[in-house]
């Protein structure tokens, strides 16, 4: 039975910089990276490959020794330029200079009709098994494991987020190809979860062998975690998959065509962005090709992602494994005085403290990096509640992570939320908390103890 | 403001690691901060952008809805002493009057909070939080109009230590603050801060002829001993003079009590726009005045004594009951803080409030012991709400 969810709690955030649906050209990159630091849960990576060495797209990069079945395949075919390691020799990033047409591992067409175990351990030698995202914790996922359901999360609300059926056109057959595969991997459903604000997109409307729910309502109604609660919420000891529905195509395009096809259609937007739009591009692409001419850097954040879960990276750094989204946005390092007290409807806020007058305008707001605060202790409260659409009281969860206490923490639902999921609280945060990275804290608590 | 910035790049070198006030560091952010919003940027991975609204903010909308009441409390106590010494005033006058008592009052009370609070904050390395900035508007405001100065010394440097900084500062204390500050005076320097005698100020001119200083909480007390009816009593209570204790004069604020708390009027507009900027929660308001409410119809039920049976919508506008739902009750960290919880938080304050005036004869007013009594026990109201989250969760696992 497919479930109609309709939600209040949550802020959309309305920014300057919205990507128009068209395709841009621009030149293409040339060197691609492939982060270790990407994957949430990597143990002890492995590199498999030296510098100088010749791969092509799905040649095996590196691997987990903690789950060494999944590999971590090359985007493109080319040379392994360096591979860059930080302090205590933590691998950080393999780099790849492209070739100019990108040739492919082939393992020719898969069939669905085996067993599961021998089916996930084709996907995990593939390069596509690293889209499968394992609830709780928010990491790859084990080939070995039998998930209750599989989640998939048809749009995306994050701000200034690319469209679904924009950077999945003309997959409709990988799609549907990648759910078949997942329907043989879980014991469950395979849930595709649409926005019930609109028309359903061509993409998932014949969708057959998934469960499509309608979620709608303002951020985080796209979230995957906020949908999971709603449809078959993650309880002590269950295991659920999510992907993404550009990974679920990714795994079609495997399953039919036997190729680790890293291609992928990226949004560039934020109010400094250059050239606002869609291109076409590889998995862990040099960002620089995208920016034009930026002028002045060390003014700008460009973030690989959105402005609420992405993660700074430099001019000439590249994209995230999980990232469809380049965003650049003024850095915001600036004194302004009385900035606490001054009266404006210019800057965002969720809140309608004296002076805030945000509520009352209806465009797009401009944002930089500033914290307009400093940290604080937790004082106000019932502020998280009001963004947070699932039944978790968030400001225990949070007091439970701080002061290290295992029973709350699993009894408050922290088996249920991964850094995405609070990112609108720490948003909303007068004490400017860091509320993701605390989140994630006590999720390696509970993963590692 | 160029010039503002320069003479704080100035003085920072002596302020940093190695500088001859390195200890006074956070005295220096605190101040630069609060002169302007910091140039902090936020880190490179988490949320790369954050709400326009800081603790400063919420804390200033405070301040501000306590405004009218502070105003209307400084003509209040200019207008009260007029009609106990049988002078003329003008409006003038009375605010003249008014100011000259609670000034002192509220700048003793910043200045030794705030001197106070830096003196942890440098012993700690503490950052400098807001908090105080409420804190210190709240202990003046709920001071009689001319309690010695000492005192409400004593009294801040008590709840400061005792109330906050012994549990870690803001943000982690158990009891409102501003309220363990009038408690402590209560108790220790109770001839001071109840009876008849602190609530209207003479000064060197004797009281006319058949003038009483007891508020209207006193009036209603005393008639459940002699028995005239409560609105009778109150009614001809110093009426000679020209005061009036009649249902919409208390709700305006025209009687004795506290700097700020006479005024429901007053509150209510507190309340207005703590509601409005949802800095105060409006189930703690509601429940505060539907408690109060409905328990005042209880007693009414109940009736044995002429207290009793005094209309219960008399309690709302008595004595510090709005101030004290509105402005304290709502103090985030003191209260309930799950949604469920805010509401029993509220209306127990109220129902308690009631039942301590009336039947308890110690203590004329209630609002004080049951907000403070009621802090005590929020984080139990708040532990049985929370725990029926875990168990919805549980019984979800087994189904």
């Amino acid at each position: 039975m497919s479930k109609i969810v309709k939600l209040k709690k949550g802020f959309d955030l309305k920014l300057v910089g919205k990507a128009p649906l068209e395709l841009i050209q621009v030149a293409a990159a040339t060197t691609f990276a492939i982060k270790p630091t990407d994957f949430p849960g990597i143990q002890r990576p492995k590199v498999l490959v030296n510098e100088g060495d010749t791969v092509k797209a799905g040649t095996p990069i590196f691997l987990d020794k903690a789950m060494d079945q999944v590999i971590y395949a090359s985007p493109v075919s080319g040379e392994v330029v360096e591979i860059k390691r930080g302090d205590k020799r933590k691998l950080l990033e393999i780099k790849i200079l492209a070739d100019s047409s990108v040739m492919h591992e082939k393992v020719g067409a898969l069939d669905l009709d085996q067993d599961r175990t021998t089916l996930a351990g084709k996907l995990a030698a593939s390069g596509v098994w690293p889209n499968i995202i394992q609830r709780p914790f928010g990491i790859v996922a084990n080939p070995a494991d039998s998930p209750k359901a599989i989640f998939v999360s048809g749009f995306d609300t994050h701000p200034l987020a690319a469209e679904v059926p924009s950077i999945l056109q003309g997959e409709e057959r990988y799609f549907q190809a990648g759910i078949d595969a997942l329907a043989k991997l879980t014991t469950g459903k395979v849930h595709l979860n649409v926005d019930g604000a609109k028309q359903v997109p061509a993409i998932f409307a014949g969708v057959k062998n998934a469960q499509i729910n309608q979620f709608s309502g303002p951020h985080p109604a796209g979230n995957v975690g906020t949908q999971i609660h709603h449809l078959d919420p993650i309880n002590k000891g269950d295991i659920a998959w999510t992907v993404s529905p550009y990974g679920v195509a990714q795994i079609g395009k495997f399953v039919l065509e036997g190729i680790y096809d890293a291609s992928k259609v990226i949004a560039l937007t934020g109010s400094e962005m250059n050239q606002r739009g869609y291109v076409k591009t590889y998995t862990g692409a040099q960002v620089s090709t995208f920016l034009g001419g930026i002028p002045q850097p060390e003014t700008l954040r460009i973030i690989s992602g959105n402005v609420l879960t992405g993660e700074k990276i430099e001019k000439d750094g590249y994209l995230g494994f999980y990232h469809n989204q380049v965003t650049v946005i003024p850095e915001g390092k600036y004194e302004e005085f009385l900035g606490w007290l001054k009266p404006s409807a210019s800057k965002l806020s969720f809140h309608k403290a004296i002076g805030m007058f945000s509520f009352l305008k209806s465009g797009e707001f401009k944002v930089d990096t500033n914290t307009h605060g400093e940290e604080r202790p937790f004082v106000v409260s019932g502020v998280f509640e009001k963004v947070m659409p699932m039944d978790i009281l968030p400001t225990y969860l949070f007091k439970a992570i701080v002061t290290e206490d295992f029973d709350e923490m699993e009894e408050l639902g922290l088996y249920e939320v991964i850094e995405e999921d609070v990112a609108l609280c720490e948003f909303v945060d007068p004490s400017k908390n860091e509320l993701q990275e605390l989140v994630r804290h006590g999720i390696e608590l509970l993963m590692y103890n | 403001m160029k010039l503002l910035q320069n003479l704080f790049d100035g003085i920072k070198p002596n302020f940093e690691k190695g500088g001859k006030w390195e200890k006074f560091h956070t005295l220096y952010e605190g101040h630069r901060t609060i002169a302007f919003a910091p140039d902090l940027i936020t880190k490179s991975k988490g949320a790369q952008i954050k709400d326009a609204t800081d603790l400063k903010r919420v804390m200033i909308t405070v301040v501000i809805a306590m405004i009218p009441a502070l105003l209307f409390g400084i003509l209040n106590i200019g207008h009260q002493h007029f009609i106990a010494t049988g002078a003329e005033g003008t409006f003038l006058d009375k605010a003249i009057f008014g100011a000259l008592s609670v000034l002192p009052i509220l700048i003793v009370s910043y200045a030794v909070g705030l001197a106070t609070e830096f003196t942890f904050c440098v012993i700690r390395n503490h950052p400098i939080s807001e908090g105080y900035l409420v804190t210190g508007m709240l202990i003046a405001l709920v001071m009689p109009p001319f309690i010695p100065l000492w005192q409400v010394a004593l009294a801040t440097i008590f709840a400061v230590v005792i109330g906050k900084e012994v549990f870690g500062g803001t943000g982690m204390n158990i009891l409102n603050v501003a309220m363990t500050a009038r408690a402590f005076l209560y108790f220790a320097y109770p001839a001071q801060i109840s009876g008849d005698q602190v609530w209207t100020y003479l000064g060197d001119k004797p009281a006319v002829d058949g003038f009483s200083g007891a508020t209207a909480l006193g009036v209603a007390y005393n008639s459940s001993i002699d028995g005239t009816p409560v609105v009778e009593a109150l009614s001809t209570h110093n009426a000679a003079l020209g005061a009036d204790y009649s249902f919409m004069s208390m709700f305006m604020g025209w009687i004795p009590g506290s700097i700020g708390e006479t005024s429901t009027l007053m509150a209510l507009i507190g309340a207005a726009i703590l509601v409005a900027t949802g800095v105060a929660s409006w189930k703690i308001i509601v429940g505060g005045f539907g408690g109060a409410y409905a328990m005042g119809l209880v007693m009414n039920a109940l009736a044995v004594n002429e207290y009793m049976a005094m209309p219960a919508h008399y309690h709302l506008v008595m004595g510090g009951l709005a101030f004290g739902v509105v402005f304290m009750a709502t103090d985030p960290v003191s209260a309930a803080q799950t949604e469920l919880g805010k509401w029993i938080y509220g209306i127990l304050i109220g129902v308690l409030t009631v039942i301590i005036r009336v039947t308890n004869p110690a203590y004329p007013e209630g609002i004080m012991l049951a907000v403070l009594f009621m802090n005590v026990v929020a984080p139990l109201i708040d532990h049985y709400v929370v725990k029926a989250n875990k168990t919805r969760r549980l019984q979800r696992a087994t189904v």
